[in-house]
């Protein structure tokens, strides 16, 4: 499993790309493994507010669905469209074409909070 | 937890386990769609050896299992098999089961891993007909070869003549060099297929057999996950989810194996159900709107009332369409009838469509 040194990450197993004041983010390369295939994302929050570790949309997998946590407080500002006829681009390419939100960061301090690719790491035994 | 005989080599073929019935079972190898295509387009293989397996031997066995399950065991001949259910003393269902007829005076059961030990108290308890019951589950194997290339690769193995026995039809043999193997034309897939029960001793050499033999098949070995979508997709039931303690095999849809040519334990009671027709029933459905049905979501009526709960849904590797099961009042259990599914507070249209889905 791979766990880009750029990113940082989360213990509910998101990712996230911070460039100037937009968080990019997605699940990492071992949530998409531990889901299996997935079927489609559903995010209903674009517009929306979020706070650090509210539910900002869910993902459904063959055999289980899973809610989707945001890593840092912000407005969902983008979704990844592709994503709705490409489901599996989160299998295939969880750092990447996988991505499913950007978001306007709106408590720069939380960025401190997240984790490393070593610690991420760490927390999963990888 | 227990562990079948070959819980080491699944592990070291990366298997991911998990918990199920007691025992750490493969749940996935690699990919759950790719385990369910082999299945459905070649051949896969199952170690469902957490199974139960009772032999029940005497004069009287028939008696007994006449007593105990639902459809009609005086129909099987030797070498014969038959779908069938314990029905309790509450209107529900104790378990579902296979019943193997060895000769008039011998039989098997197989029973589902997690009812083991009450299928086994339920049973003996109503034995006052001097059955001699012996309990084989940590002794005996299961592995199910699946899928349309199943009898050819198994073929190999074995001088029975495999394409001259009929669906549920079973005979004792030697497969892959091994003795006293049960070959059982059966599954849990609806892809065809084989399962083949062989004693612990063997279960290595069996299992590595079947995979040379499959090779140019490309047989893979399958986890439980892709298990329940192969059954779903052919609306079998399982037991915990689509039936259970409190479920009657009539509402159930089982009244093909609830036969009310003998008495058995609360047929009275199924009868009357049958006669007075059901109130709610076990439907299969596919979602319209996007979404996936998990077990206990709710499903609901045009007007936001509820109707029923889901008892097993997913995605369907064969359809790509979002299926389930579920009871629902009678006045909705029409092919055809409209009924929502609660999903995240959200009402998702589905409608009631034919079982089996595939």
């Amino acid at each position: 499993m791979n766990f880009p040194e750029n990113l940082k990450y989360t213990k509910d197993h998101e990712w996230v790309s911070v460039e100037g004041n937009v968080a990019t983010i997605g699940i990492t390369d071992f949530a998409q493994k531990e889901l299996g295939d997935i079927v489609y994302v559903d995010i209903p929050s674009k517009g929306k507010t979020i706070a650090k570790d509210e539910v900002f949309g869910t993902v459904e997998a063959v055999k289980t669905v899973s809610d989707l946590f945001m890593p840092l407080s912000g407005e969902v500002i983008e979704l990844n469209a592709d994503l709705d006829a490409a489901p599996e681009n989160v299998n295939n390419d969880a750092y990447g074409t996988g991505w499913m939100i950007k978001a306007t960061i709106t408590n720069p301090a939380e960025i401190d909070e997240l984790l490393d690719a070593t610690a991420y790491k760490q927390l999963i035994n990888a | 937890m227990k562990y079948v005989a070959l819980n080491d080599l699944h592990a070291g073929l990366g298997a991911k386990m998990i918990e199920f019935a007691g025992y750490n079972m493969p749940v996935l190898y690699t990919n759950l769609i790719q385990e369910h295509l082999a299945v459905r387009n070649s051949v896969g293989v199952f170690d469902v050896s957490h199974m139960g397996e009772f032999m029940l031997k005497g004069e009287k066995a028939l008696e007994l299992i006449q007593l105990v399950t639902s459809n009609d065991a005086s129909k099987l001949t030797d070498g014969k098999v038959q779908y069938s259910c314990l029905p309790n003393d509450k209107g529900g269902i104790v378990d579902d089961l296979l019943v193997y007829r060895w000769s008039a005076d011998e039989y098997y059961l197989v029973v589902n891993a997690s009812n083991i030990e009450k299928d086994w108290n339920w049973i003996s308890q109503h034995n006052t007909f001097g059955v001699e019951m012996k309990n084989m589950s940590d002794d005996m194997s299961l592995f199910a070869v699946q899928g349309p290339n199943a009898i050819k690769a198994l073929q190999k193995l074995t001088d029975v003549n495999l394409s001259a026995m009929e669906y549920y039809t079973f005979c004792g043999g030697t497969m892959a060099g091994c003795d006293d193997v049960i070959i059982s034309n059966t599954g849990y897939t609806g892809a065809g297929g084989f399962e083949i029960y062989v004693w612990n001793k063997d279960a290595k050499k069996m299992w590595d057999a079947i995979f040379e033999a499959g090779k140019e098949f490309d047989i893979i070995p399958v986890g439980l996950g892709a298990r329940d979508t192969l059954r779903l997709e052919k609306g079998f039931c399982l037991y915990g989810n689509d039936i259970n303690d409190e479920t009657s095999p009539i509402e159930a849809g089982l009244g093909w194996i609830t036969k009310f040519t003998k008495p058995f334990i609360m047929s009275e009671h199924h009868k009357a159900i049958k006669e007075n027709g059901a109130t709610k029933k076990l439907v299969g459905f596919e979602l319209i709107d996007r979404g996936i049905p998990r077990q206990h979501y709710m499903i609901k009526d045009a007007e936001g009332n509820t109707i029923g709960e889901v008892t097993s849904g997913t995605q369907s590797p064969s359809l790509n369409k979002a299926i389930g099961m579920g009871y629902v009042a009678a006045s909705h259990s029409k092919v055809d009838s409209e009924i929502f599914i609660e999903i995240r507070e959200k009402m998702i249209k589905a409608k009631v469509v034919k079982i089996p889905f595939l």
